[in-house]
C-alpha cells in the first residue's frame, strides 16, 4: 500500500525539507565548522586560519588532555558496565513476571526520577556522599565509624555511582523492549528438550536479548563520555573528565581550536567504539538469521 | 516475594533515594544539608518569590521551554510524516540528521552552535538557547509522532478524500484530531527537556539565564542550598504532573489507535 506514487513522494520531500532544513542548518554546520576549527590556531585574541595539525598534536602529546580523555573512557565503561548489569534484572523482571496490565505502571515508576532537573539530581548526590552527607552522618549516628569517609566523594567513584543513577532508565527501556520480542515459545521448547533454566537463559533468553543490551550500553556510554555536571559537581581534582577541558578551552582560556580539536577526539572515540560495538553484534547474531 | 521482585523493589528504591531527600531538606529547618533535621519550616517556600534573579530566570525558562515545544513539535510533525509516507531518496539519510542529536554527547552540540554563532557574530540571547533546545528535542518529538501517526488508520484520511475534502481540510479535520493526544505529549515532553536541560543553555545563554543556569551558580553558595531545595521540590512537582498528563495522553493516543469504534 506504500507504493511510491509521484504525488506521495514530492509531498515527502516538501514535508522533510523544514525539520531537514533545520538539522542542516543547526547540526552538520556546526558540526563542520568544529572540525575546520580545530584545524585552526588561536593567536591571542585573533584565530589563525592557516590550516595545521598543531592542536590534535597537543592534544595527544599533552599528559593532561591524555589523562582527561583515558580517565572519560574508563569512567563511561566503568557506568555503561555497572548500568546494564544493574538494569539487566529489572527489565527481566518486568518483562517475564509482572502482569501485562501492570507493566506499563513499572515503567512509568522507573522512568518518573529521569524526568526530573539532572542538575537537582547529581547535586543531591552530593548530598548524600559528601563530607557531612547522609551516608556519613547515617554511619556515625550508628557508630559503624569514628570519623566521616572522605573516598566517597570527589573521586572517580561518585563519579561513577552518580551517573550510573542518573542512567538507568536509559539502560533499562531497550533491555526491556528486546525482552518484549523475544518469542517465549522458543523458551518453552529449550525447556521442553530438557536444558535447565539456567542454561535456557544462557543459551536462548541471553543471546536474543543481546540486541537490546548492546543498545543500552551505547545510549548509556555516549552521553556519560560527554557528560560535564557530574564531574564537575561530584568529582573534584581527579574525578574531572574531557568536557570540562573542553568548557575550559572555549570559555575560559579562549583556545577555542584546541577545544574544538578536543571535541572531534571525542567524537571520534564515541563514534568508533559505536561502530565497534554495531559490528560485533551484526557478527554475534548473524549465522542465526 | 520472589527473590527478583525484591531486586526490583529495591533498585525503584535506589532510584528514588535522591529525589526523596529533597522535600525533606526544604521544610528543614536548618541552612546545613545534613542529618539530624532541626524542625519544620517554611521559610525557603517563602524566600522564593523574593528573590528577583530566580523569578526572572523562571520567567525565562518558561518562555524558552514554550517556544522549543511549539517548534519542535510543528518540525517534529512535518518530519513524523515524511517518514511514515512512500520512500523517496535522501530520507533516510535526512531522517538520520533529525536524530542525530540522540546519539551525539550535549557538549557537542552547545560547542558546535556557540562557535557558529560567535563566528558570524551573533548575540547570545534566549532565542539562541530555543534553537539549541529545539535542535535536541526534535528527535523526541518525531519519534512520539511517528509512532501516533503509524497507529492512524490510512483508511480514515481516504474516507475524507473520497467524500469530497481537499487535502488540507482533511489534515486539519480528520488527521489532526486524531493525532492530538500524540500532539499533546510531545509538546509536553519537549517542554520539560527544555525546561531542565543545562549544558546547552549554560554555553548559549546570554545575559538571561534560564532555571537551571541561575540553580547552577547558585550551587556555589551553601547558605542558598535550602532555597535550592524548595525550588527543587517545586520543580519536581511541576515535572511529575507534566510527564503524568503526558503519560495519559499518549496512552489516549494508543487506545484511539487499537479501539476507534469504542467511543474516540
Amino acid at each position: 500500500m506504500a507504493q511510491a506514487d509521484p504525488g506521495s513522494v514530492r509531498r515527502g520531500r516538501a514535508l522533510i525539507a523544514a525539520p531537514a532544513l533545520y538539522a542542516l542548518l543547526l547540526l552538520a554546520g556546526p558540526l563542520g565548522t568544529i572540525v575546520l576549527f580545530s584545524f585552526w590556531s588561536q593567536d591571542f585574541l585573533a584565530l589563525d586560519r592557516s590550516p595545521t595539525l598543531g592542536n590534535y598534536a597537543e592534544a595527544l602529546r599533552e599528559p593532561l588532555y591524555r589523562e582527561l580523555m583515558l580517565r572519560s573512557l574508563a569512567i563511561a565503561m566503568a557506568v555503561t558496565v555497572t548500568t546494564v548489569l544493574l538494569a539487566f534484572p529489572v527489565a527481566y523482571f518486568v518483562s517475564f513476571k509482572v502482569a501485562p496490565a501492570r507493566k506499563a505502571l513499572w515503567l512509568f515508576l522507573i522512568t518518573i526520577p529521569f524526568w526530573t532537573s539532572y542538575l537537582v539530581r547529581v547535586f543531591l548526590w552530593k548530598v548524600i556522599l559528601g563530607f557531612n552527607g547522609v551516608v556519613n552522618a547515617s554511619l556515625l549516628g550508628a557508630g559503624i565509624i569514628d570519623a566521616p569517609l572522605t573516598f566517597i566523594l570527589y573521586n572517580p567513584v561518585s563519579v561513577v555511582i552518580t551517573l550510573t543513577h542518573a542512567f538507568a532508565p536509559f539502560a533499562i527501556l531497550p533491555i526491556y523492549v528486546a525482552l518484549e520480542r523475544i518469542d517465549h515459545s522458543l523458551i518453552e521448547a529449550s525447556r521442553d528438550l530438557g536444558e535447565s533454566r539456567a542454561s535456557t537463559f544462557r543459551r536462548v533468553t541471553l543471546p536474543l536479548a543481546l540486541p537490546g543490551v548492546m543498545a543500552a550500553a551505547l545510549i548509556v556510554f555516549i552521553p556519560v563520555i560527554g557528560d560535564y555536571v557530574t564531574p564537575r559537581l561530584v568529582g573534584g581534582p581527579s574525578g574531572l573528565m574531557i568536557a570540562n577541558m573542553i568548557q575550559t578551552q572555549f570559555l575560559k582560556l579562549n583556545n577555542a581550536p584546541l577545544g574544538a580539536a578536543l571535541a572531534v577526539l571525542a567524537m571520534l572515540i564515541v563514534t568508533a567504539i559505536a561502530l565497534v560495538a554495531g559490528l560485533a553484534l551484526r557478527r554475534f547474531s548473524g549465522p542465526r538469521g | 516475594m520472589s527473590g527478583l521482585r525484591l531486586y526490583a523493589l529495591v533498585y525503584l528504591a535506589f532510584l528514588y533515594a535522591p529525589i526523596a531527600l529533597l522535600p525533606i531538606f526544604a521544610f528543614n529547618d536548618g541552612t546545613v544539608i545534613a542529618f539530624p533535621l532541626d524542625g519544620f519550616t517554611l521559610r525557603w517556600f517563602r524566600e522564593l518569590p523574593q528573590t528577583p534573579a530566580l523569578v526572572a530566570s523562571v520567567r525565562t525558562s518558561l518562555w524558552i521551554a514554550g517556544s522549543t515545544a511549539l517548534l519542535s513539535t510543528v518540525l517534529g510533525l512535518c518530519a513524523a510524516r515524511a517518514g511514515t509516507m512512500a520512500r523517496f531518496g535522501g530520507r533516510d539519510a535526512m531522517m538520520g540528521l533529525i536524530m542525530l542529536p540522540l546519539v551525539l554527547p550535549e557538549i557537542i552540540v552547545a560547542v558546535a552552535l556557540l562557535v557558529v554563532l560567535l563566528a558570524l557574530g551573533l548575540p547570545l540571547t534566549g532565542w539562541t538557547v530555543i534553537a539549541g533546545h529545539t535542535l535536541i528535542c526534535l528527535p523526541f518529538s518525531t519519534a512520539i509522532l511517528g509512532s501516533a501517526f503509524r497507529a492512524l488508520d490510512p483508511a480514515l484520511e481516504e474516507a475524507g478524500i473520497d467524500l469530497g475534502l481537499g487535502r488540507a481540510a482533511v489534515f486539519l479535520r480528520v488527521t489532526l484530531p486524531l493525532l492530538m493526544p500524540g500532539i499533546i505529549a510531545s509538546l509536553l515532553i519537549t517542554f520539560t527537556i527544555s525546561l531542565d536541560e543545562f549544558i546547552i543553555a549554560f554555553f548559549l545563554t546570554g545575559t538571561e539565564p534560564t532555571l537551571p543556569v541561575y540553580l547552577w551558580g547558585q550551587l556555589r553558595f551553601p547558605q542558598k542550598i535550602p532555597v535550592v531545595m524548595a525550588l527543587g521540590t517545586i520543580l519536581l512537582v511541576i515535572s511529575v504532573v507534566l510527564i503524568t498528563l503526558a503519560e495519559i495522553a499518549r496512552r489516549r493516543a494508543a487506545a484511539r489507535a487499537t479501539g476507534i469504534d469504542s467511543g474516540a
